[in-house]
């Protein structure tokens, strides 16, 4: 019959209408800024550099800019300067830090590559969309006060990816720890030997059970 | 104090401060102040209702941000939306093009908000509601609406531009299409009543059979097709979808509207809505039994708001039809006028007369009444409707091995 | 365009007091006598991005058009040869910018296929997975913008545009973006999804076939519909072949060839699905060959969801940095929404491709856009074009 199409298809958005009044699927708008948007955890808008600690921002960078994000970001949009004298890091090994970190919010994609590639965990993706400035060049160059922010924002955002990293990090100093300790010990015990050149057996176990 | 009369009575005691020699001109006045108010308003709740009905059919809310300017924390879920879009119209820069013909390009617009205000003098709008009592109410009514037609050419013709123009006479064949089946939709109607005059076809309409069924002209075989012949010409007639093409077309070339702006582009959709508003209230008058209560026992609603409240529902079912329904293509839109609509309009009016001149069989010759008239209107209808649908068909479709 | 300015016609030229508005212009033809050539200018009312229609109109009917494009050209394939094949990844992801996930895989395929990389299991499946989903999501794009293109007030729109924001969630929980997933890598995926997310998926996917019954009672008997699409844009099977016609504007003309079954790209040979067939060729049967391929790509991701094995998501030995690939020359291609994508890498041994080339299903689809229009009005010609589905970032690069 002629019409019968039309009428299922009215049919169709009554039950849509009527749906949107106490069905939630068929409602589906956030009123938005008055209910916050919800972002999953692996949300990515942005990089920012993490830092150990708040207080002392600049001072506990993780970055040490080895440029390998510089290189690797496809449109080319962080520049670093490196420092000319080293600092202690988080580890206590004394490493070079940026003078320099610059990323260029107008033409970075977000694509999350710096973050792939850099092995030191010091760049991660933040979550700002609300980012908004009132000038297209100095506006949206974020220097490296700007993109320092502390592990507990980075644990508040992503807490999964953060307690892994934080893990790993962990993990990595003990052993470097350990691995300076059986250094220390092996050095501790090796001016022994030419001392004691007779009583040279007994250090030796000692040593041996030092070592992990 | 009989809510029914309410209306006469607020009308009369405002008469009665004015000497007697002014009194007549005050009591014109004063329909035409109502009827300019009750449906500006009307014409304004129309627009936001349309958004927020096609909001909630496409899963979304609509407009809910407006309130109003002082009393932020005042929730009017958007209410208010109209009248700040009337601001934003009034505010526009007014552009009129060097080459136009001043006058028309200005007049075009005034045109046709008057003569679609025109149409309402004649709508029973309640048992003792209707501003105008003419004998010829049906005819002044389709006269003053199709000189709405002139206005559309005027805008074309005004502009002095040849693709405006050429959009204009577009615009002008669909709506000279669909003027036969409308008024043919309408003359069972005067035909089975035997007069022209609104009132007394709300008054005819009047009574229940069997008690619950009421006698509106919609219930029965004829009316039933006339209203959806009346109701598919009327959608044609406001160029509302599924018969926008000429509003759709103006994105992609030059449309009669194109040299238009600020408060005379609204000025067209404004006459638009009057239009689709004034012929809802024909239909309402014609069809649904005008101010006449559905059931016995709710006849304690006042006259006047059965009327509105069927008017209210036909636009909700315009907008219905609104969300739903693709734009058909130009000649499509005239191939359904005169292939379909027409003969179907005509076999109508063979039907009312066979309505007309049965009325005296009673009894078991009330069933024979029934099926006849049913049957002229469902079988042309399969036939015509298979004709018009020719070589389209859903397909089924197969698989690769 | 030079304006013609034989004596007794007068070439008006208006643009309606709208930068960029359609512009009409009055031309002569010996042919046809008087004609009229509208230019559906680079911002379309409907949508489908920058993409300019040069139109000649016999009265209502067409007889010449012209497409124009270029006007979202990026030089993505000349930037490639000054990037390293990493980070050539993200830019894919802006080519077919509705279907990241396709192009990043075709990227990637033909990538492993120059240097020989090994891809895992869970990856190829998870490839699969995400293939189809984007499958889903396009397609959702295709009917929803065919029928605003018809004259809809949005409503199929947003209807079709609910559903794939469900998608769109799950990739960005995730990708980390909805549309610029950038999650394939050379030897695998960067992200495993957690059991969560396949569980949402899963639900997702089974909810899905409701959706499209709604919407098929709502519109694919609707007598306007039919009116409106059946007959339309009719492409002969032949000349389809002839053009180069891929993806499921071809098969809607009757030709049985998908490269997911000729190919068997990945593991798809694993799953079982069939290939819809149309047999007029029209728009009715290229909006229906939509639906029907989303209702078995539902299947092949239910197939997909119970057989996913566990494992790595990326190959071990990959590199990730400092990647080099041997000299030579790779064609990779796979059945992405649109028709055949494919890429063709030549490598001289160094970080960055030598030679760098998309083949843009879009594009080669819409080399048959005149013939299609030609004998219809111009109400129909935004119908077709919508009908063939593309995406200026493709055609353009």
């Amino acid at each position: 019959m002629l019409g019968s199409g039309i009428l299922k298809g009215l049919g169709v958005t009554a039950k849509n209408f009527v749906g949107s009044y106490h069905d939630p699927a068929r409602m589906v708008t956030q009123e938005y800024p008055d209910t916050p948007a919800k972002l999953p955890e692996a949300y990515r808008n942005f990089p920012f550099l993490v830092t150990e600690n708040a207080t002392d921002p600049m001072g506990t960078l993780r970055c040490v800019a080895c440029q390998i994000c510089e290189k690797e970001c496809p449109p080319q949009c962080i520049y670093i300067e490196k420092s000319k004298d080293k600092k202690p890091d988080a580890a206590g090994k004394p490493q070079l830090y940026p003078a320099v970190f610059a990323i260029d919010t107008a033409v970075c994609m977000s694509c999350q590559l710096c973050v792939e590639v850099c092995p030191f965990d010091a760049i991660k993706m933040d979550h700002v969309f609300e980012v908004a400035a009132t000038n297209r060049f100095e506006g949206l160059l974020l220097n490296r006060e700007q993109l320092a922010k502390p592990n507990e924002y980075f644990h508040q955002i992503r807490p999964a990816e953060a307690a892994e990293v934080d893990g790993r990090l962990t993990a990595e100093r003990k052993a470097a720890e350990e691995k300076a300790r059986a250094a220390a010990a092996a050095k501790a015990a090796a001016p022994a030997k030419p001392a004691a050149p007779a009583a040279t057996p007994a250090p030796k176990p000692a040593e041996g059970g030092a070592a992990p | 104090m009989n809510l029914e009369t309410l209306p006469l009575q607020l009308r009369d005691w405002i008469v009665s401060l004015f000497p007697g020699a002014l009194q007549w001109f005050v009591h014109h006045l004063l329909s035409i102040t109502a009827i300019l108010t009750v449906f500006g308003l009307f014409f304004a709740f129309t627009t936001i209702a349309e958004r927020k009905l096609l909001a909630r059919l496409q899963n979304r809310l609509g407009p809910n941000r407006s309130g109003l300017p002082w009393f932020r924390s005042l929730k009017l879920w958007g209410l208010t939306q109209p009248f700040a879009d009337a601001i934003k119209a009034i505010t526009k820069e007014d552009v009129v093009p060097a080459a136009a013909d001043k006058v028309l390009h200005f007049l075009a617009p005034v045109v046709i908000v008057a003569f679609s205000l025109l149409g309402f003098a004649v709508l029973p709008f309640g048992r003792h509601l209707i501003p105008v009592e003419l004998d010829a109410a049906i005819l002044y009514f389709f006269a003053a609406g199709t000189a709405t037609e002139l206005a559309i050419f005027m805008a074309g013709w005004g502009s002095r531009n040849k693709y405006s123009l050429l959009a204009a006479m577009r615009a002008l064949a669909q709506l000279i299409s669909y003027e036969l089946p409308l008024i043919l939709s309408v003359v069972p109607v005067i035909l089975v009543v035997g007069t022209l005059s609104t009132s007394e076809i709300a008054l005819a309409q009047g009574g229940w059979t069997w008690g619950f069924l009421p006698h509106w002209h919609v219930f029965t075989p004829w009316g039933f097709a006339g209203f959806v012949i009346f109701l598919v010409a009327a959608l044609a007639e406001s160029n509302r979808s599924p018969f926008d093409l000429p509003e759709a077309e103006s994105e992609l070339i030059a449309g009669h509207l194109t040299e238009y702006s600020g408060f005379k582009y609204a000025l067209f959709f404004m006459a638009e809505y009057f239009g689709l508003t004034a012929l809802s209230g024909l239909g309402v008058t014609l069809f649904l039994g005008g101010w006449q209560a559905p059931f016995a026992f709710l006849e304690f609603i006042p006259s006047w708001l059965w009327f509105m409240g069927k008017l209210a529902g036909m636009i909700v079912f315009f907008i219905w039809i609104r969300g739903t329904l693709l734009r058909l293509r130009i000649d499509q839109l005239t191939r359904l006028a005169w292939k379909f609509l027409v003969p179907l309009a005509l076999l109508n009016l063979g039907n009312a007369a066979f309505w007309a001149l049965t009325a005296g069989w009673s009894g078991p010759l009330v069933l024979v009444r029934w099926g006849i008239s049913a049957a002229i209107v469902i079988v042309p209808f399969l036939i015509l409707g298979r004709r018009l649908s020719a070589g389209y068909a859903s397909r089924t479709y197969r698989y690769a091995a | 365009m030079s304006c013609s300015d034989q004596s007794g016609l007068d070439a008006e030229f208006s643009t309606f007091g709208r930068p960029g508005g359609p512009t009409v212009r009055a031309v002569h033809d010996d042919f046809h006598g008087d004609l009229l050539e509208v230019s559906m200018g680079p911002q379309h009312p409907s949508t489908h991005g920058v993409f300019r229609m040069v139109v000649t109109l016999d009265g209502e009917q067409i007889v010449k058009l012209k497409p124009v494009f270029g006007y979202l050209h990026r030089n993505h394939e000349k930037i490639a040869e000054g990037t390293s094949y990493l980070a050539s990844m993200p830019y894919t992801d802006r080519l077919d910018y509705l279907c990241s996930m396709t192009t990043n895989w075709a990227y990637a395929l033909a990538v492993e296929k120059l240097s020989g990389q090994a891809v895992p299991d869970r990856a190829q499946y998870l490839r699969i997975i995400m293939a189809e989903l984007t499958r889903l999501v396009n397609h959702s794009c295709l009917v929803g913008f065919l029928f605003n293109d018809l004259g809809t007030s949005f409503t199929p729109l947003l209807y079709a545009f609910r559903e794939r924001e469900k998608i769109l969630d799950l990739f960005e929980a995730l990708s980390g973006s909805r549309m610029m997933c950038n999650y394939q890598r050379f030897g695998g995926c960067r992200v495993d999804p957690s059991p969560e997310w396949l569980a949402a998926a899963s639900a997702l996917v089974d909810n899905f076939p409701r959706f499209l019954d709604e919407y098929e009672t709502m519109l694919t008997g609707n007598e306007i519909m039919l009116a409106r699409t059946q007959g339309i844009g009719r492409l002969d099977a032949q000349r389809a072949i002839n053009a180069g016609i891929t993806g499921p504007v071809l098969r809607a003309s009757g030709v049985d060839y998908d490269i997911r079954k000729v190919d068997g790209t990945g593991f798809y040979s694993r799953f079982d699905f069939r290939v819809p067939l149309g047999a007029h060729g029209d728009t009715y049967d290229r909006y229906m060959m939509r639906i029907l391929e989303m209702r078995e790509s539902v299947k092949i991701l239910q197939q997909a969801f119970k057989a996913l094995p566990g494992g790595p998501i990326m190959d071990p030995k990959a590199k990730l940095r400092g990647f080099r690939p041997k000299a030579g020359e790779a064609y990779g291609r796979l059945e992405s929404p649109k028709g055949e994508l494919g890429f063709y890498l030549i490598s001289d041994g160094s970080p960055n491709p030598w030679r760098y080339r998309v083949r843009p299903p879009s594009l080669i689809n819409l080399t048959l856009l005149e013939e299609m229009c030609l004998g219809h009005t111009i109400a129909d010609s935004v119908v077709i074009l919508g009908s063939i589905d593309i995406v200026l970032g493709e055609v353009d690069r």
